[in-house]
């Protein structure tokens, strides 16, 4: 039996997709693929690199102490994730400690928190899925809860993507033409908390920094225009995801973790494709 | 271009602004300002100077006292595009992926519907204000592409096609060559001839004659201001500046061997040195970098 190149991929990729759950975890990386590629622009290029760090770890006392109360997870993650960036903020303006230094002690504070609570209070919950996630076990109404939340981020990001990018090229400009800025500043650090806890079940709290940096990384080093490095961002977090998804399935490797390393990989290909072009121009 | 908008001034009446430690960065200024005026603010580096823009602009709120803009409070103000601000190098990143067409188009965003898709108006003004700047054809360079002054050049185009009646610019000529510094003041002149008002912050002295007919002398309030000619003098600037500009005087003797009393003051800082020719208290500015040697 011999078998053409495009029908050996064709099947590589479709006879995982049989499975339920690789269905559902397809659908779901897609989705959050997509929605930490178009934040990952911003991040990036705002320096926030560390804010999406700093907001997902501050996430895991509000999922254990939303498991207290018997509220959502979502709620309590959402919350905990956009009080550390206000705190963070409050700190940074109320004292002379730089933000960086103060994001690092706020995060890891809320992160050893988390634990600690975690290690107390009785859950249903594993801890390594929280930390990075459990792609082909979600459920459909997890997929449903991550589309609820990513679908409208992506819509927002992209719908208010100019004065976004405005926002974080030139915040004096766009204060001096009326732009409310600091709707756009929490505006910004709302949608990557809702992000975050978007992928919480997928990717988890310690994955989903790779996810909200490299995107962004690869569209800055290919393009001098925004749009096309939302573009490529996009594009190369979903085909990551896609690609990583069916090859963790015939790896038996963990899904999560593959596609990062698909990304990273894409990372550094983009940085050997940028210096290539830079030392033949020279 | 006619346009129905409110004549340009700019009212500061008695502002104190403090830091939220207390300390006043900003005491009891008043000045104003009117159409048809490229009027400087000069100061030391920590004089509060951009502590003042800050608060005309309105990030900062004076603890007392109040600011106008065209008759209206700084917010309102803004809300109707008054005001455009070119801002100082090292305040931009230049490695943005923004393209010199996308910087002068953001200054179009306060015109547009909220998701920014442009009109053909607002391509209309960015091509007018590239044009006028003489960077049409750098449109498509990524703006750390440019040299010192094209990247000016560009962010004089965004606040020209936001069609602002006041332009705030935060030093101006800062890397700058001395060529396109006179391009520049030859297109903020012809902005002021069209009514628009100018408020330019500076310490390159010896540029204020040259092209501003107003100058606010400012270190921590505002220590004189009015026209050029009779407020940027050598008495105000030192007791501005006092010991913290190089001064540098040539008299009469030194200079000529007749009894004319005329004598060379330099003053600067390092930036552009202000020179005064004449006889005692009626000296007048003089242009080293364009030898008009009387």
């Amino acid at each position: 039996m011999t078998w053409s190149a495009p029908a050996w991929l064709w099947s590589w990729f479709i006879d995982p997709l049989a499975h339920g759950f690789m269905q559902r975890g397809l659908v779901v990386a897609v989705l959050v693929g997509a929605v930490c590629a178009l934040l990952s622009c911003y991040l990036v290029l705002k320096g926030w690199a560390l804010m999406g760090d700093a907001v997902s770890h501050a996430v895991l006392p509000g999922i254990v102490i939303a498991h207290v109360i018997q509220i959502p997870l979502a709620i309590g993650a959402f919350a905990a994730g956009l009080g550390c960036a206000i705190a963070t903020g409050y700190i940074k303006s109320n004292s002379r400690i730089k933000e960086d230094a103060v994001m690092g002690i706020v995060f890891s504070g809320l992160f050893a928190l988390g634990l600690v609570l975690f290690v107390k209070v009785e859950t249903d919950q594993h801890l390594n899925h929280i930390l990075f996630g459990n792609m082909l076990g979600v459920q459909w109404p997890d997929v449903l809860e991550a589309a609820l939340i990513a679908v409208p981020a992506i819509v927002i990001v992209i719908a208010k993507r100019r004065d976004l990018l405005l926002y974080c090229f030139d915040p004096t400009h766009a204060r001096a033409i009326g732009l409310p800025v600091g709707t756009l500043h929490f505006g910004l650090l709302t949608l990557l908390a809702l992000t975050i806890v978007a992928s919480l079940k997928a990717v988890g709290i310690i994955l989903v920094i790779a996810m909200l940096i490299a995107p962004g990384a690869i569209g800055y080093l290919l393009t001098k225009r925004f749009d096309a490095m939302l573009a490529i961002a996009a594009a190369a977090a979903i085909g990551s995801s896609v690609v990583g998804t069916i090859l963790s399935f015939h790896i038996d490797g963990a899904t999560g973790p593959t596609i990062v390393v698909v990304q990273s990989a894409l990372f550094v290909l983009a940085v050997m494709i940028k210096r290539g072009g830079r030392s033949a121009n020279a | 271009m006619m346009r129905d908008r409110p004549t340009p001034s700019i009212e500061v009446n008695d502002i104190t602004v403090s830091y939220s430690n207390g300390v006043a960065a900003v005491r009891n200024a008043t000045f104003e300002l009117g159409p048809s005026t490229i009027c400087a603010l000069v100061g030391i580096n920590g004089s509060g100077k951009s502590t003042l823009f800050k608060t005309i602009m309105g990030f900062l709120t004076p603890s007392a006292g109040s600011v106008r803009i065209a008759g209206l409070p700084v917010k309102a103000a803004l809300r109707q595009g008054l005001v455009a601000y070119v801002p100082q190098s090292e305040e931009v990143d230049w490695n943005f992926p923004v393209l010199v067409e996308d910087v002068v188009m953001m200054g179009r965003y306060g015109h547009m519907n909220v998701l920014r898709i442009p009109a053909k108006a607002d391509r209309a003004a960015v091509d007018q204000a590239l044009d006028r700047v003489g960077m049409s054809e750098y449109r498509t360079r990524q703006i750390g592409e440019l040299s010192g002054g094209q990247k000016k050049r560009v962010f004089l185009a965004r606040a020209l096609a936001q069609g602002s009646e006041i332009v705030l610019l935060d030093e101006p000529f800062t890397g700058v060559d001395v060529k396109t510094e006179s391009a520049i003041i030859d297109l903020l002149r012809a902005m002021r001839d069209e009514g628009r008002l100018m408020f330019v912050s500076t310490h390159n002295l010896g540029s204020v004659p040259d092209f501003c007919d107003q100058v606010v002398l400012f270190n921590r309030t505002v220590l004189a201001y009015g026209p050029t000619a009779t407020t940027f003098t050598e008495a105000n600037l030192a007791q501005a500046f006092g010991g913290l500009l190089r001064h540098v005087r040539l008299s009469g003797p030194d200079l000529h061997d007749d009894a004319d009393q005329r004598r060379v003051t330099v003053l600067t800082d390092d930036e552009r040195p202000l020179v005064l020719y004449g006889e005692r208290d009626q000296e007048k500015h003089v242009n080293p970098d364009r030898s008009e040697t009387p």
